[in-house]
């Protein structure tokens, strides 16, 4: 259901979008539909090895050692490693999810997890190398780095006294 | 414009998920045979169909967004408000823009060019790292499920502002003190 909710809404916007890019010219809504179709076909490799690796890793995972230091009892520890993990588990977005997934799958606890994610989606060690030194100066680079080292805790913590997800 | 940059097929991240994924798939199989093998690829396969046409949307919105909103409009939104209000802007700029490094660091950095406020500037990338629609959507409910990914998105949303006040004072601090 919601599946299909999500499939129509993000359809609904590619519809929206073509119409605002065919008013302004053709050429460029067909360029825009080029572009988008030829990204898709380059994820497909990730997407593949992304999903059929995480549920193969979620059943070999070791889940008594993803519990002792990940579970949802792991207090400061656990959220500390699983930040550190975070930062440098590579770029991409199958990948980190990927992680992420099979961790909760194996036992992690749902805090810890979004310290994780947070932590990945901030750092992500090879996309900084990449995609975010080359283009920006690097001073910028490391204010916003040590900007965001509070982030992942205060996420958890957030998530901790929420009691979600 | 420069021209667009691509997203390569394959590099390195992709290969360590892909020897990671054929060696946890061999694991399975040796250890609990065919039967439990053959059910975790069909699970994993269902997944995948049930995100294709997902990642298949976001990839066509993030490219027509891209031409549609050409960066040196963004530019121009963030770098022309200051104070709170930039934060804002910054913030609503970064959750519209599609979730794909090579359009918002292109951005960051033009905006750094032309003076922008450096705590808009990580307002932008942090609130792009962790509320963009377009991954969440595509890549986090399908591997999380909706329940994850809304609880995540919502203990995330002051997370940009701290950042760029922390920036900020931090950027004050060091004038104040005088440094090189």
């Amino acid at each position: 259901m919601i599946s299909l909710a999500v499939d129509l809404l993000l359809w609904t916007f590619v519809a929206a979008l073509a119409a605002a890019a065919a008013v302004r010219s053709r050429t460029l809504m067909w360029e825009g539909l080029r572009d988008g179709v030829l990204d898709f076909l380059r994820l497909i490799p990730r997407l593949v090895f992304g999903v059929i690796g995480a549920g193969f890793l979620a059943e070999v995972m070791p889940q008594d050692v993803i519990v002792s230091w990940l579970g949802p009892d792991s207090g400061i520890l656990g959220l500390t490693i699983a930040t550190i993990i975070g930062a440098v588990t590579p770029g991409g977005p199958v990948v980190g999810f990927a992680i992420g997934a099979t961790a909760l799958k194996s036992g992690a606890g749902a805090p810890q997890v979004i310290a994780f994610v947070t932590a990945w989606s901030l750092y992500a060690l090879q996309r900084v190398l990449m995609w975010e030194l080359p283009v920006m100066e690097q001073n910028a680079v490391w204010l916003r780095m040590a900007a965001s080292l509070p982030l992942p805790f205060l996420a958890a913590a957030i998530a901790m006294l929420a009691g979600k997800p | 414009m420069p021209p667009r940059r691509r997203i390569s097929t394959f590099d390195w991240s992709t290969g360590v998920i892909a020897v990671a994924a054929l060696a946890a798939g061999v694991a399975v199989y040796l250890r609990e045979g065919q039967d439990r093998f053959l059910a975790i690829l069909v699970g994993d396969v269902g997944l995948m169909a049930y995100m294709m046409p997902k990642v298949l949307a976001g990839c066509v919105i993030g490219a027509l967004v891209t031409l549609l909103l050409p960066r040196e409009v963004v530019t121009r939104w963030i770098g022309a408000e200051s104070g709170f209000l930039g934060f804002v802007i910054a913030f609503l700029a970064a959750v519209i823009l599609p979730g794909n490094p090579l359009t918002i660091f292109p951005v960051a950095g033009a905006l750094l060019v032309v003076g922008a406020d450096i705590g808009a500037v990580v307002v932008f990338i942090t609130t792009w790292a962790l509320i963009g629609y377009q991954r969440a959507l595509v890549w986090e409910l399908p591997f999380f499920g909706p329940d994850f990914m809304i609880w995540r998105i919502i203990v995330s949303l002051p997370l940009p502002f701290i950042a760029g006040l922390l920036a900020r004072m931090a950027i004050r601090a060091r004038g104040k003190g005088g440094g090189p």
